[in-house]
């Protein structure tokens, strides 16, 4: 491509044509302070509405001062990030947002994590010469998300995951000038639109406009009650991220240390999502064998590809956009359902627990899952197979409230029998996780041989859609992947035109899988950071023992003593579950 | 929004579908479609913004944005006889508030209300382009120029006899 001469603060470079002054800047590692930009680079997002005006520079021979976001570079431009002219209209920008702004950072969720509140100290805003009328909305609580348009910033990042990334359609702006704001339509509540609740317009709110609801002061609660046996699962995505809320390297596999918080915390047993993911892998695993053999004997009852379905904003999806195709994902419940299911019956027998008096609890990346526990299909008389599901961000909560930091905690091991697992319930966490613990079980099952290699590294990457054909010994078996809702929508319309020559899909709806999801640390805008968290599970699946699903002693174990086999009545009546069509018209009876 | 609830006839279904597919139901086509819409219905309720949403292929939030961001939709009923006062900068210098005073005054209502019985409704537009006859008044499709506070009354009263 054609490069321009420009200079920056003086430095004179060269730069490819049609480059932001942004992008210049940055890539010479000179700061311009931005907030409602967005860049996930590696996931292939941008969000650049040039709205807050934060990011204006001085260009020399330019009346005005140019947003540097949406501001292309020219031959000759000469540009100048920090002149008093500069710092001074970045601070009446601020100071202006922050008139229209509630100020009660101190006991606001996002204290400390704010990205309003940081750009406030980095300009140095000591007071706000605006006093004006403040805009005020309804709350809205959903099951898994509340909104608190007070604190919207207006920067319109979530408008961009739920519509263009996710492509859910729920948020837009709304009304003009002051009045104006991020809703559903009609400005609905949440719940009454096709939310999914995956997380991720929480998971890019630069203030507190957008977050979890909070369950831990209802586990502190159980934890303290002498009447109550508490029994936590840990996802497997939550290892690899929670260390970053103590200020640990991206990356930072924290397993034994999480452990050994959970039962500092008063946990009475602390086990493994990552257990129920090797269920998972039995029953999912064998239901896409089963289909696949009657596939290939012509029966035409059978539908394929199968979906994985362990993704529960990726099921709240297809029952509002797709539900014409609900027989076609798994009917396998998601791991954290299946441990509720088995740890409700299996284990409270075992323990000798009243039903009742056992409280299980989810520690997820994910806040989705808050929804998806208080579904009614996954009650027995209301109570509920998981109690409360809590997010990564929230355990660090916890672990900071109650015994402070986590580094230098010594590394403790899960309990057993459903903290057993293999690192194919590891990698659940990572975008082809799941469908990589599938194939190598559901390989060694179909040909009776030993997988000569466990790593399918044809699976793994961060492209939006992936595919790869798996030799079946001799059986060629095509695979389809999706992150992200929106590449999912692509594979789903790719079935629904009969196009797709997948025999099996994975998907996760958030971008990178589990590791990307709604409940983790906030990444602002490093997308880096999602990509060392799955080298971190994958790190953590090659120092397992055992790397396949159906060599899981305690999952043998589970199937002698309980369940039968994969697909059994049993394993059906606890571990499977149904889909319903959600997709009526708020209005529109039809 | 509005708290009207109505439910669509299949004829006003059709009308809608035609009216997006006269616009090959593109999406970049939503701001015409809804001045069709509402030029036929008279507002655009939540049920027809959901119909539109769905023929052209996007969120009924997009809609619904859209619709709230221009002043000249919307999504409760006008009146037999849309009153709107002109309100642009040549009009309210020359006494346009003066004037919807005495129209709310008159009709007891506010700005963006449609009278009980449905025979009047109360708006405010920017700018007609007959800014030679500021203050302006807009009352179904007939212009009254150069209007007085005074005058409001007497206007009113032409229209409460009419039926």
């Amino acid at each position: 491509m054609a490069k321009v001469n420009i200079s920056i603060d003086g430095r004179p470079l060269q730069v490819e044509a049609g480059t932001t002054v942004l992008k210049a800047a940055r890539d010479q590692g000179i700061t311009i302070p931005t907030l409602c930009y967005m860049q996930l680079e590696d996931l292939c997002i941008e969000h650049n509405p040039g709205g807050c005006r934060l990011c204006t520079v001085e260009v020399e021979g330019r009346n005005n001062l140019a947003p540097s976001c949406v501001t292309k570079v020219w031959e000759g431009m000469s540009i100048k990030t920090h002149t008093p002219r500069v710092i001074n209209a970045r601070k009446t920008v601020m100071e202006l947002i922050l008139s229209d702004h509630p100020f009660d950072c101190l006991v606001c969720a996002k204290n400390g994590t704010c990205d309003l509140q940081k750009m406030a100290q980095d300009l140095g805003i000591r007071e706000i010469h605006y006093k004006g009328e403040q805009s005020t909305y309804k709350e809205d609580y959903s099951p898994s998300i509340i909104r608190d348009m007070d604190k919207c910033i207006m920067c319109r990042r979530c408008e961009t995951m739920c519509n263009d990334v996710q492509t859910c359609g729920v948020l837009s702006g709304i009304y003009r000038g002051f009045d104006a704001v991020v809703a559903p339509a009609y400005e609905q509540d949440l719940e009454k639109s096709p939310c999914t609740y995956c997380g991720q317009c929480v998971a890019v709110c630069p203030t507190g406009a957008l977050t979890e609801v909070d369950h831990t002061n209802k586990v502190v609660r159980a934890l303290a009650d002498p009447k109550k046996t508490v029994v936590v699962q840990t996802a497997p995505a939550v290892r690899a991220a929670l260390g970053e809320e103590f200020g640990m390297e991206p990356g930072t596999l924290v397993t034994g240390k999480m452990v050994s918080a959970l039962r500092r915390l008063g946990f009475d047993q602390v086990f493994d999502t990552d257990f129920a993911a090797d269920l998972t892998i039995m029953e999912e695993g064998t239901e896409l064998l089963g289909r696949l053999t009657k596939f290939l004997k012509d029966d035409k009852s059978v539908k394929l590809p199968i979906l994985t379905s362990c993704c529960p904003a990726w099921v709240q999806f297809f029952e509002h956009n797709f539900p014409e195709m609900k027989d076609i994902p798994s009917t396998a419940k998601s791991p954290q359902q299946m441990f509720g299911a088995i740890a409700k019956t299996y284990l409270a027998d075992k323990i000798q627990v009243k039903r009742e008096n056992l409280v299980v609890v989810s520690v997820m990346p994910c806040l989705s899952k808050k929804y998806e526990a208080q579904r009614d299909e996954f009650k027995v008389d209301g109570n509920p197979d998981v109690d409360y599901s809590i997010s990564t961000r929230e355990l660090a909560h916890l672990i900071k409230q109650s015994i402070g930091d986590l580094k230098n905690l010594p590394d403790e091991d899960f309990d057993r029998p459903m903290g057993e697992s293999t690192g194919a319930g590891v990698i659940f966490g990572v975008t082809g996780g799941v469908i990589e613990a599938a194939v190598r079980t559901a390989y060694e099952i179909h040909t009776g041989k030993d997988l000569p290699k466990v790593d399918f590294d044809e699976l793994r990457g961060f492209d939006g859609v992936r595919s790869a054909t798996i030799d079946f010994d001799g059986l060629p078996i095509n695979i389809g992947i999706a992150h992200g809702l929106g590449n999912a929508r692509k594979l789903l319309e790719e079935i629904k035109r009969g196009e797709s020559h997948y025999h099996a899909i994975e998907i996760m709806a958030c971008p990178g899988g589990c590791i990307g999801g709604g409940g983790q640390p906030l990444h602002h805008g490093d997308s880096s950071i999602i990509k060392k968290r799955a080298e971190a599970i994958y790190k953590e699946d090659k120092g397992k023992a055992i790397r396949k699903s159906h060599m899981n002693p305690e999952i043998i174990k589970l199937y002698e003593d309980f369940l039968g086999e994969p697909m059994s009545e049993k394993a059906h009546h606890l571990l499977h579950t149904s889909y319903f069509d959600k997709k009526k018209s708020t209005f529109i009876e039809s | 929004m509005s708290s009207v609830k109505i439910k669509l006839k299949e004829a006003d279904i059709k009308k809608i579908q035609e009216i997006c597919s006269a616009f090959n139901n593109a999406s970049g086509e939503l701001i015409n479609v809804l001045h069709k819409c509402q030029e036929h219905f008279g507002y655009l309720p939540a049920e027809i913004q959901e119909v539109v949403a769905y023929e052209l292929n996007i969120s009924t939030a997009k809609v619904y944005g859209v619709v709230t961001f221009y002043s000249f939709f919307t999504m409760t009923p006008k009146g037999r006889f849309p009153i709107s006062i002109c309100t642009g900068t040549a009009c309210y210098v020359r006494g346009a508030e003066k004037v919807l005073d005495e129209f709310k005054k008159g009709l007891k209502m506010e700005v963006g209300e449609t009278s009980k019985d449905g025979k009047f409704s109360l708006s405010c537009l920017r700018c007609v382009g007959a800014c030679g006859l500021a203050p302006v008044v807009l009352i179904g499709d007939k212009t009254y120029g150069r209007v007085s506070p005074e005058e409001v009354a007497e206007i009113l009263k032409k229209y409460e006899e009419k039926e």
